[in-house]
């Protein structure tokens, strides 16, 4: 099965790990994951003013060149998926847009894609019991909480995903993996976003209110599919915060879990430049070998 | 502080502005609150989001002084829940929108402190100037 694979600007840059346990995995589940050949940044944001055009170009590229790889482009990045899913639907109910985007995009935009993220590729292409079939691993004594936050599945009229407000997608994949799933109220909750630019303090203030609900209710992990999200919930916890080892809690991509419970090499699992380390905790799950030695 | 609201302010092209650029109906909003209930950040807010979309209404453009527009990070929390089906967070791009136009950029490159710059994922610094510069 193949698929135009999109990158996006993070995961070539600071969440390289997300992205290589996202390729690995898709490898070890049979999909064929094609990149892009020339590919830019979506824009990160989907513009809310009706008249800005422009800020649609870059999605609008982006489409037209999966029309090359058979019209299916799936991503990792939450938020690219929901700036090529909108920008998708969009296009879809003006197509008067479509024409004056057009003269932007070196290729025309025929207006036919399927816009997915990996983790509904896996729910309805691999499905769950396919992806437990194959797990090597089985993940049993790890709590886990999902962590869906934002863009992955709001506003659902136009992503529809799933459900905003009482989303499976990521207990589901966790739970096919062997996990024990922990749900907890701020799983749909932001994380400050791009604020981390401009008040840090709040992004600040938010990952602190998520971290601790998350292991108030028994997690040793928190799980999500995005890499803003991971930034927020991460750096809130670097050592310069002085927040007590008991206190930290790993986050990682589910991409990285899914690569450790379907017995990947350990180089696959992509999960070096963590604030907090997750290596203690996979010890206590897995047999480890290239990282026994740090 | 005083507010005069007239025929005037609530027929004016601020309102006009605002609709046109957003897309939504501000006269839709029948103040229930329920934006302002679920918003994780309306504990740090100078006006609730509720009560951005009020004096909009009224076409009170002083609302563009209130931080709360630079601090929506367009969440959709209160989209989801509206029972009006107002899409606020397009109504708070469409402040910021106007804001810039006349007073000029939120943020500047050069305001960044390096360690941030480093730190953050590019998809902040992108979103970021995208929401706070034009």
């Amino acid at each position: 099965m193949g698929i135009a694979y999109f990158p996006g600007c993070t995961l070539s840059t600071k969440a390289t790990g997300y992205d290589r346990s996202g390729r690995a995995v898709a490898a070890a589940l049979g999909i064929e994951m094609n990149e892009l050949e020339e590919w830019q940044c979506c824009g990160a944001t989907f513009p809310l003013a009706t008249d800005n055009a422009m800020a649609l170009v870059a999605p609008t590229r982006i489409l037209a060149q999966s029309q090359r790889s058979g019209g299916h482009v799936t991503t990792l990045c939450s938020i690219c998926f929901h700036v090529l899913r909108r920008t998708q639907y969009f296009l879809d109910q003006k197509p008067e847009f479509l024409e004056r985007i057009n003269w932007f995009t070196e290729e025309p935009y025929d207006g036919n894609s399927r816009v997915s993220h990996f983790l509904e590729v896996l729910r309805d292409d691999i499905t769950w019991q396919g992806l437990a079939e194959k797990i090597v691993h089985p993940l049993h004594n790890l709590k886990v909480a999902p962590y869906y936050g934002c863009l992955l599945l709001r506003p659902q009229s136009e992503i529809g995903l799933d459900d905003p407000d009482a989303p499976v997608i990521l207990h589901d994949c966790l739970d096919a993996l062997g996990c024990q799933v922990i749900s907890f109220p701020y799983q749909s909750e932001c994380c400050g976003s791009y604020l981390a630019v401009s008040k840090p303090d709040l992004p600040h203030k938010l990952a602190g209110e998520i971290l601790s609900s998350a292991r108030r209710n028994g997690a040793e992990a928190i799980i999500t599919a995005c890499p803003l999200c991971h930034f927020n919930l991460d750096y809130y916890q670097r050592p310069s915060q002085s927040v007590s080892p008991s206190e930290t809690i790993p986050v990682l991509y589910f991409t990285q879990l899914m690569a450790v419970a379907l017995g990947l090499p350990d180089d696959q699992w992509g999960i070096e430049n963590h604030y907090v380390d997750p290596l203690p905790l996979f010890r206590q799950v897995v047999p480890m070998q290239s990282y026994q030695t740090d | 502080m005083r507010i005069k609201i007239s025929k005037a302010t609530v027929q004016g092209e601020f309102v006009r502005e605002i609709e046109t650029i957003s897309g939504e109906s501000l006269l839709a909003c029948n103040q229930c609150g329920k934006c302002s209930a679920g918003c994780p950040l309306a504990f740090c807010m100078d006006l609730l989001p509720n009560q951005v979309i009020r004096l909009a209404q009224l076409g009170i453009e002083d609302v563009l002084d209130s931080q709360t527009i630079w601090t929506c990070a367009a969440c959709l929390t209160c989209v989801s829940r509206c029972p009006k089906g107002i899409d606020l967070p397009r109504v708070m791009e469409a402040m910021r929108l106007v804001s810039m136009a006349r007073r000029g950029n939120q943020i500047e490159a050069a305001q960044i402190p390096g360690e941030m710059i480093s730190e953050v994922p590019q998809l902040a610094l992108i979103g970021g100037f995208r929401k706070y510069s034009s």
